[in-house]
Parts: C-alpha cells; sequence; structure tokens
C-alpha cells in the first residue's frame, strides 16, 4: 500500500519525502484547497520546487485541489489546476464535479483522484467519475466499515484510498455546513472549518473557554484535554446537562487495521493533518512506515503509540470498525 | 531580579538570524507580519514581545505584561516553548494537552506556528559559528535540551503525555 503523508509547508514535503513517504499531498494559498489556514501551503513557485525535489528522490506529488468553485469565480479553481499540470503534479485530487470535467477535457493526460469532498461511497457513484472523467483514484469518505470497504473495492475499477491516521469530523464530507452555520465559512466553499479569524480562547475562571462566531461551544476545566475548536467537538446542553452531540474529540488511528485493509484491496493510504508540526509528522510517517514495511515483509510489526498527537488524547478505529449498529 | 538587556539582546540577534536565514517567513505571516506576539514563558520572570515587521523586526523582553500590549499571546513552560521552536514538540499536541495556552487573535498564532514550521532553525546555522562548526554545536543544543526534557520530566517523543511540564 501506498503511504500518502500531508505538507503544509515546503519543509514538511521535504521531511515527508525523507523519512519514507511513497507520496506527498498539498495544496496551494488560497480557497482551492480545504486546508486554507494562515500560513499554510504553496506558492506556484514552491510547489514547483517541491515537485523537484520529490522527484528527484522517487516520491509522488498529489495536489488537493478539493473544494467547491464559486458560481462565476471558477477561473481560480481552473487556475490552480493549470499550475499543478505545470509543476509535473503526479496527480491532482478533485471535488467538484465541474472543476473535474473541466481539467479532465483541458488536460486529459493529466491523471485525476476523486477527493474524499466529493463523498463518493457507492459502486455507481464512483463508477460514473471513473467511466465520465477518467478517475484513476477515489478518497473514500470515512463512513464505511472494512468489510464495506472490501465489498466497493471489488466493484470498481479504479484505485481506493482511505484514511489511515488523523482527524475526524462528522463524516458528511463536502456537505458539511455546521462552520458555515457558526461564521459563513466551510470547508468546503472556502477552505477552510472554524477559521481561526472566528475562533477565541479565553481563560474564564479557571476553565478554557472557546468560541467560534461569538458562540462558546466548549468549556475545559484546568487539566482536561482540549479540541479543535469546531461546533462538532462541542459541547452543548441536552436535557440540562453538557454533552458531545455530535461526536467525542479522537483521532483516527488504523495501525491495528492495516493489514485488514490491504485484505480488502485498499491500494492507498492517506495521513490527515497538513496543519500539524513536523513533529507530527515525523513520528506518523515513520510509524506507519515501519508498520507497512513490517506487513510486508510479513514480520512482527513495530509497536508505536501515537496517543499522544491525538485530538482529546484518544485514537479510534472509527467507522472502519463501527460498533454503533 | 534579572538583567534583562543582554537576554535582549541575544534574543534579538536570534530572532534577526532566524529571519535573515528563513526569508519566506514574513511573507507567510502575510498580514500577520505586523501583529504584536507575547511569548510568556510561565516559568520565568520574563516574558518576550515580538513584532517581526515586514521592515524593522522588534523584540523587548519585559517583566509582565498586559493584554492591551499584545495581539496574541502564547504561553507555556519554557522547555516547552523551546521543544516548539526545535520541532520536536507538535503545536496541536501540546494545545489538546493544555500545555499550551494562546489567547487573542488565533490567526496571527495560527500564521506564525505555520511560519516557523516551513523555516530552518538549526541551532548550528543560528549561532553565527564558522560552517564546519554548526552540527557540533546543533549536536550539542539538542543533547543539551534533550537531558533537560528528561531531567525536567518532559515528554521526549513529539507531543505531551499528559506530564504537568510546568
Amino acid at each position: 500500500m501506498e503511504l500518502v503523508c500531508p505538507a503544509g509547508t515546503p519543509h514538511a514535503l521535504r521531511t515527508a519525502v525523507d523519512i519514507g513517504a511513497d507520496a506527498v499531498y498539498c495544496g496551494f494559498q488560497d480557497e482551492t484547497n480545504a486546508r486554507n489556514f494562515p500560513g499554510l501551503n504553496f506558492s506556484p513557485e514552491e510547489l514547483r520546487e517541491g515537485v523537484s525535489y520529490a522527484h528527484r528522490r522517487g516520491t509522488k506529488v498529489l495536489v488537493a485541489i478539493n473544494t467547491f468553485a464559486r458560481a462565476g469565480g471558477t477561473r481560480l479553481w481552473q487556475q490552480a489546476v493549470e499550475e499543478a499540470v505545470r509543476a509535473g503534479a503526479d496527480a491532482i485530487i478533485l471535488a467538484d464535479i465541474g472543476v473535474i470535467g473541466w481539467a479532465c477535457r483541458t488536460f486529459p493526460e493529466q491523471r485525476l483522484h476523486l477527493s474524499v469532498q466529493a463523498a463518493a461511497t457507492t459502486p455507481a457513484a464512483i463508477r460514473f467519475y471513473v467511466e465520465r472523467y477518467g478517475i484513476k483514484r477515489v478518497v473514500l469518505p470515512r463512513v464505511l466499515t472494512v468489510d464495506e470497504i472490501a465489498t466497493l473495492i471489488a466493484a470498481i475499477s479504479c484505485e481506493a484510498e482511505v484514511f489511515a491516521f488523523g482527524g475526524l469530523c462528522v463524516m458528511t464530507e463536502g456537505r458539511c455546513q455546521l462552520s458555515s452555520y457558526a461564521t459563513g465559512e466551510s470547508p468546503n466553499m472556502n477552505g477552510v472549518c472554524s477559521p481561526a479569524e472566528h475562533v477565541e480562547y479565553r481563560q474564564e475562571g479557571g476553565e478554557l473557554a472557546a468560541r467560534l462566531g461569538g458562540f462558546t461551544i466548549d468549556r475545559y476545566p484546568e487539566g482536561q484535554p482540549a479540541a479543535y475548536p469546531t461546533l462538532c467537538k462541542g459541547r452543548f446542553k441536552v436535557h440540562g446537562k453538557a454533552q458531545h452531540i455530535f461526536e467525542e474529540p479522537a483521532s483516527l488511528d488504523t495501525l491495528p487495521l492495516l493489514s485488514a485493509l490491504r485484505k480488502a484491496g485498499v491500494r492507498a493510504l492517506k495521513i490527515e493533518g497538513r496543519q500539524r508540526g513536523k513533529a507530527y509528522l515525523t513520528a506518523t510517517v515513520k510509524a506507519f512506515r515501519e508498520a507497512l514495511n513490517a506487513l510486508e515483509a510479513s514480520a512482527e510489526p513495530v509497536v508505536h503509540d501515537l496517543g499522544r498527537l491525538t485530538e482529546g488524547g484518544r485514537g479510534t478505529t472509527g467507522a472502519y470498525r463501527k460498533t454503533w449498529r | 531580579m534579572l538583567p534583562r538587556l543582554p537576554l535582549e539582546l541575544a534574543a534579538y540577534v536570534m530572532m534577526r538570524r532566524i529571519l535573515a536565514r528563513n526569508p519566506r517567513l514574513i511573507a507567510r505571516l502575510g498580514t500577520h507580519a505586523s501583529k504584536r506576539f507575547a511569548i510568556d514563558p510561565l516559568d520565568c520572570p520574563f516574558v518576550f514581545l515580538i513584532e517581526p515587521g515586514a521592515d524593522r523586526p522588534r523584540l523587548r523582553v519585559l517583566d509582565s505584561i498586559e493584554p492591551g500590549q499584545w495581539d496574541a499571546r502564547i504561553a507555556g513552560a519554557m522547555i516547552v516553548l523551546a521543544g516548539l521552536l526545535e520541532g520536536i514538540y507538535d503545536g496541536d499536541a501540546l494545545f489538546f494537552s493544555r500545555d499550551l495556552t494562546i489567547e487573542g487573535d488565533t490567526a496571527a498564532v495560527v500564521a506564525l506556528r505555520n511560519a516557523i514550521e516551513d523555516s530552518e532553525l538549526d541551532p548550528g546555522q543560528l549561532s553565527g559559528v564558522p560552517d564546519w562548526l554548526a552540527p557540533l554545536v546543533s549536536n550539542s543544543v539538542h543533547t543539551l535540551a534533550r537531558r533537560f526534557r528528561s531531567l525536567l520530566g518532559a515528554p521526549t517523543g513529539a507531543g505531551p503525555s499528559g506530564t504537568d511540564l510546568r
């Protein structure tokens, strides 16, 4: 299985390449990618340098242009595709069907992947993208069990990539409006969930209050683990009791499932976290590289504890090992 | 009371070297380059007030600082802040574990974190010694920092493990 690693900056790209990524994924410094955070991402020049660095070491570069184009403003997304092609990207990860159609017509030789943001979870949906637009790989939404993934892969003709580690959200990828509700901006349209400009942390009476768009979404008593300032991880009063009503803060960790995912026919594993630092990147890439090498060699897997890097201090196998139905 | 001037001078020289070796750092900060960042080592009797600025960076060492003096404040134990700069710790993980506190302009903090993450902050290169000596200085600094973390019970990996670092 191919190990696909996040690169939020050129330095992260070089780090991921040097420590064993088979591919890295990255995006431009604008709303065309779903990690449009301050200080993050690549200029076109930085992408060209990054692709050159990666290719010299045999690593692929996948460029995420995975937000939905604005009506009347599609040129920005087209320019991003042009820059990615010019830089020599090995694949472009797209979500918007209009951008996919344009990229397919304009650059028929360019390899295209279907972003998780497109939320394609059925053989019929995926076949449509493959037959109509020549999509070579689908990144599967994080809603399927390993058995369901195996069944799905058997019914499609393109490669399947799944998330292996990192942040989780409410799993309506490409359709979640929670951030929009509180801030007017969303990962789908603006490339950022809970934009930092709308986030405020304040110490109040021994608690850390987290606010998003003026709404208090959680209060953390001293010593209690904090979470990302997203509505889906917030605690709200229901029947008089403050609780997580969408999901509890936890990070996906598939280290115990690698063998099952390989058997299911998964072609690539993606580590989430372009917004994370070098320390996170180094630890996660090393852990998965070693685990995959051990799997290939049928050797005893090296045990890694990535718990210290997880949100809420907890790892989960999420929907892959679904226990709630 | 510690003499502030030598510390301020040393920190200022270090900041200038970081900016000189990482010309893209200011560009990554974008409009946040003109913000005032309070870097507050909670276990030390001083606070750094940094204004990266596009033209003329400023750095001051103060005894204490009031909310009106900064746009964004980043606070944690000195060993944690140093580990962040060294790339040993992950900022998000430190935030999750509450070993790092941020206040004020969250976007400015995120921009600063990402700009630093993209930078080459090799202690040897930044120390001003000749290039041939730089690896020796870097190794010594990393070894010393590792021993300090061990001595203080700070985590040795990429993030905290629940240990109280203060």
